[in-house]
Parts: structure tokens; sequence; C-alpha cells
């Protein structure tokens, strides 16, 4: 028999953890928290225009939805293989699906978040005499804040998950970790990854947490009545 | 004044919510608009300030016809309380009522002290300014509903269905805050209900709408209930009209009889058989003398016939004291005198 492997070997770590080679944790994981969060960024900056243009437009709501479920239902190996040819085993391979799959979730967010605000306070705005652009941004984006950042938690934290699919291509910042685990029979580089993706996840779950308790102080005045 | 000049609102699938409607709202005056759902009222608001544009017709807003304005700024210029209040969930107390002051660009400082001015005008706690609007009750928002749409003073207030969403007993005390303010601020008041009796409470005048959009008929609310246009508008109106009417009539017309009342001191009363109404030495109705049983009081001159009518059934003898308004017994108005009331109130 081998030697008995231990489960986790910390000498690992620290060897690795901030080496030279493009490999090292440090570098997995900047990667992995870019490959991560422009999703998340770009999937709200085109979400709030698109999400707005179908509670303006009804019309355009039932299509919308439809081709964000379909891109959310197909797998993203798939989807890597369509994007080969045009973005090669680059990062934006990764980024560009996790940023469908994070429409899928914010869309729907940003039109029940403006489906959330009261007929009555949106009808007494127009009655006070706001106009369109100001009641948008005073009146009903701040009354829709809460329902597009629970969407917000949700995708931060799956797109922080689903990153490591990217290790595939070789692009799965900490998801790196686990083929060269399976790759070589030896778990430690694997439970490193899970420890620090799951951390990463909680770390993003609250700072978007902090930013809603930022913007809806009258949430949590409400929570306390 | 607000004028409506054969006014029509026709929409594009051919339903027809306002039917060329035609009537002016006084300056100064509350002018309510009732009716059954359906009957179009709040559409007919709602086309003052232009929140409903109408298809045909022309709305003057003092000569000047509201379509030559620019929809936010006409609405700036009327203010306007809904159905639940309508407040801004994500603003404090003291900023939803500074809402129109910042819209029209006041300084901050002077719009919240604007604001703190009006939640006390309108009778709510300071310290409720810097809450949230769940924070309040429903009958505390819609007092905030009504100080904000007062802020920037705009001399017209719409007022739609404000008191409905509320307890009877609360709706009760806002109405009469809303009368109380009304003394003091003297607004040129549009108020929609489907509640014929807050109709005739608030009403200077009364418009009544049928289902359609058609005006049945716009009227003072005595001339309402004594003279109804036709058998809707008396159904509507509901039973007890005349009753209700008694409370448009001045209990002043009452003749009283001063001989019926003693002071406590001197026992001996004029006749066996008459009630006599025993006076403390301050002026104050103590009770009938020998007999004990209850007693009605009315304010003589302030309140109506139907406040002394209702007194006299509360007496065992049918007959209502007057006083005065600090309380001092002023005389005891009889079944004679009450019968003699009533029918003058009768022939009009």
């Amino acid at each position: 028999m081998d030697d008995e492997q231990p489960l986790f070997r910390w000498s690992w770590v620290e060897s690795n953890w901030n080496s030279d080679s493009p490999n090292s944790i440090v570098n997995l994981l900047e990667a992995h928290v870019v490959m991560s969060l422009v999703p998340v960024v770009l999937g709200l900056l085109v979400s709030l225009p698109l999400g707005l243009a179908c509670v303006r437009w009804r019309f355009l709501y039932q299509p919308t939805s439809a081709v964000m479920n379909v891109i959310y239902a197909l797998p993203s190996l798939p989807l890597f293989m369509l994007l080969i040819p045009q973005t090669g085993l680059t990062r934006m391979t990764v980024i560009i699906p996790l940023t469908f799959y994070a429409l899928a979730v914010l869309v729907p967010a940003v039109v029940d978040g403006m489906g959330s605000v009261p007929d009555h306070v949106r009808q007494s705005a127009v009655a006070m005499g706001f106009t369109p652009l100001r009641r948008l941004v005073q009146v009903e984006l701040p009354i829709a804040v809460p329902v597009v950042l629970a969407g917000l938690r949700v995708v931060t934290v799956s797109s922080i998950s689903l990153v490591s699919v990217g290790a595939l291509i070789g692009q799965g910042g900490l998801g790196n970790l686990f083929t060269d685990a399976f790759q070589r029979d030896f778990y430690t580089p694997a439970i490193a990854g899970i420890v620090l993706i799951v951390l990463l996840a909680l770390v993003g779950d609250g700072i978007v947490l902090a930013a809603q308790r930022l913007l809806t102080p009258w949430m949590r005045a409400r929570r306390a009545s | 004044m607000i004028t409506f000049d054969s006014v029509t609102k026709r929409y594009p699938d051919g339903f027809v919510a306002v039917d060329d409607l035609s009537l002016e709202a006084e300056t100064g005056q509350i002018t309510v608009l009732v009716g059954p759902s359906g009957c179009g009222k709040t559409t007919t608001l709602r086309m003052i300030n232009r929140m409903i544009d109408a298809t045909e017709g022309q709305i003057l807003l003092d000569g000047s016809d509201v379509r030559q304005i620019d929809p936010p700024t006409l609405r700036r210029g009327i203010g306007y309380v809904i159905q639940q209040a309508g407040l801004f969930p994500h603003r404090k107390i003291v900023d939803n009522v500074a809402t129109v002051p910042y819209l029209l660009g006041w300084e901050k400082k002077k719009a919240r002290d604007r604001a703190m001015e009006l939640l006390e005008r309108v009778g709510l706690d300071p310290k409720m300014a810097q809450r949230y609007p769940f924070q309040l009750s429903g009958g505390q928002q819609q007092r905030v509903g009504v100080a904000r749409a007062l802020a920037a003073d705009p001399p017209v207030l719409l007022m739609d269905e404000p008191f409905s969403a509320v307890d009877p007993i609360v709706r009760t005390s806002l109405q009469e805050e809303l009368l109380r303010l009304q003394a003091e601020l003297n607004k040129t008041i549009v108020f929609v209900t489907h509640d014929i009796d807050e109709a005739i409470k608030l009403g200077d005048k009364v418009a009544v709408l049928r289902v359609g959009g058609k005006l049945a008929q716009f009227a003072a609310p005595k001339t309402l209930l004594s003279e109804p246009a036709d058998d809707f508008v008396r159904e509507f109106l509901g039973r007890d009209r005349g009753i209700r009417r008694l409370s448009f009539v001045s209990s002043s017309y009452l003749k009283l009889r001063t001989d019926l009342t003693v002071t406590s001191s001197s026992a001996a009363g004029p006749s066996d058989d008459a009630w006599l109404m025993v006076v403390s030495e301050d002026g104050k109705p103590v009770g009938w003398l020998d007999r004990d049983e209850p007693f009605g009081t009315y304010v003589h001159g302030k309140d109506s016939l139907r406040a002394a009518l209702d007194a006299a059934l509360l007496s065992s003898s049918g007959q209502a004291v007057a006083l005065d308004e600090s309380g001092r017994v002023v005389g005891v108005a009889t079944r004679k005198a009450l019968d003699e009331a009533l029918s003058e109130a009768a022939d009009g």
C-alpha cells in the first residue's frame, strides 16, 4: 500500500498560494472574481433598460422572458462550444453565457420590482406633478429596489458558483483547482477550491445585502415596526 | 372656479365614462361628486388635473382651458388626495409632505419647515415627521395625505374617496377635520365619494351622477333632500330623507318656554302635570322635578332642528332642553313648539 494520503495538505496551499504560476491560488481567485462579477454588473446594466422596456411595452415581456428562459435552460458546455469560434479560450467565453444567465433572473426581477410599486403610489406621484422620468428615478425605482436586489443576490451567488464550469475550457478561476485535483487524484486543491468559492459567495451575498440595507432604510423601519 | 362645459370622455372601445357633463365648482366651496360605481365620478375628477384627458368639451380652471397647460405644471398647482393616501413608502413623513415643494424647487429647509407646519395643521404629532408611512395608522396616513396636498398652498384640492378606506369613527373625525380646515383655508375642493351621507355632510353643492356618466342633479344638499330631481336621485338618497333634511334647518326657529324651568332652591312648580326642568345655580340642567327620568339637550341656534328633535325623543317628557353654547339652560322646547317648527320646515 502507498502511504496514507491526508485529505488536506496545508503545505500545498502554502506553496501554491502566491507562486509565479498563472495557476497560483491568488491568480485563480482574481480570475474567479472578475469572471463572476462582470456578468453580474453587465446583467444589471442591461436588465434595467430591458426590464423597464418590458414594463413600458408589455407585449415585449412574453417573448423576452421566453428567450431568456431558453438560454437559461441551455447547458453551459454547448454554449461554450458555440462561442469558442468567436471568442476562443478566453474569459469572454465564460462571461457571455453567465451574463445571459444573470439576465434571465434580473429582467423578471426588474419587471416584478416595478410591479411591486402600489398603484395608488404611482397615481399619487402622477397627480403630484412628477414628470415621467423623475417619477421613475425618485419613486418607482427606489420602491423596486428590494425586489431587484433579491434577484441580484441570487445572481451573485449563482454566478460565483457557475464560473467553475469554465474549467472545462481552462477558464474556471478557482474551478481549475477541481480539474487539477481530479486529474491527479489529489483532493487538496479541490477542497481549497470549494472552501474559497463558498467564502467568495458569502462575501458577495453579504455585499449585496449591505447595499440593500443602505438603500432601503424604510424596509428596516417596516421590519422593526 | 372650475367649469365643466359639455365634457365627454369616450374610450376607444366606445365606452362612455362621462357623458356631456356641464357644471361649475365654485371658488372656496366644496363640490361633491357622488354616485354608484361606474358613474364616472373619478374620471370626472381626473380630467381636472389631466390624469385623464376629456375627448369632447372643455374644462376651465379660473377661465383657462386645462388642455393648454402642461400636465406636470398644472398638477403641481392642484392638491390631490387619493384613497389609501398613496404615500411614498420610501420617504419619511416630512419628505412625503414636502413632495410638491421639492418638485417646485424650494430649498430643502424651507420645504421641510412648511411640511412641519402642515403636519401640525392637520393634527399630527411632530414626532411622526421622522417616521416612514408603514409606521402610521390608516387615519394618520390619510391626514399626511391631506397635508401633502396642501403643502404648496394650491387654490384647488381634488379628493378622490379620501376617507373610504378607514373605519367609520376615524372617517367621522377626518370629515370634521376637513370642514374645520376648509373654514380656515377656503380652498376650491372637488370631492368624490360613493357615500351619500358623506356628500351631504361635506358638500356645499352635490352633483349626483348616474351610471354612464350622466349628471342626475346638481344642487345644495338641502335642495337635494327636499326636491330630488327624479326616482334615481330619490332612491340614491335612501330612506329618511325628511329626517335628514332637518339637519339643514336651524333650531333657532323653535319657540322656547322659559316658564318650565325651576332653580333647585325654589321647589314648587306652576302646575302638577307639567314636566319642570330643575336648573342648578350656575345654570346647568339637573333633571326633571320629582321625576327620575332621562332628558335630552341640544345647543339652541347652533344645533339643527334634527338635533333638537333627537333630544326630545331621548326625554321621557318628549321635550328638548335648550342650552346655550356654554351649557346653560335657556329654555325648554315643548312638543307643541317642535310640532310647529316641523310643519314650518315641511312647508319649505
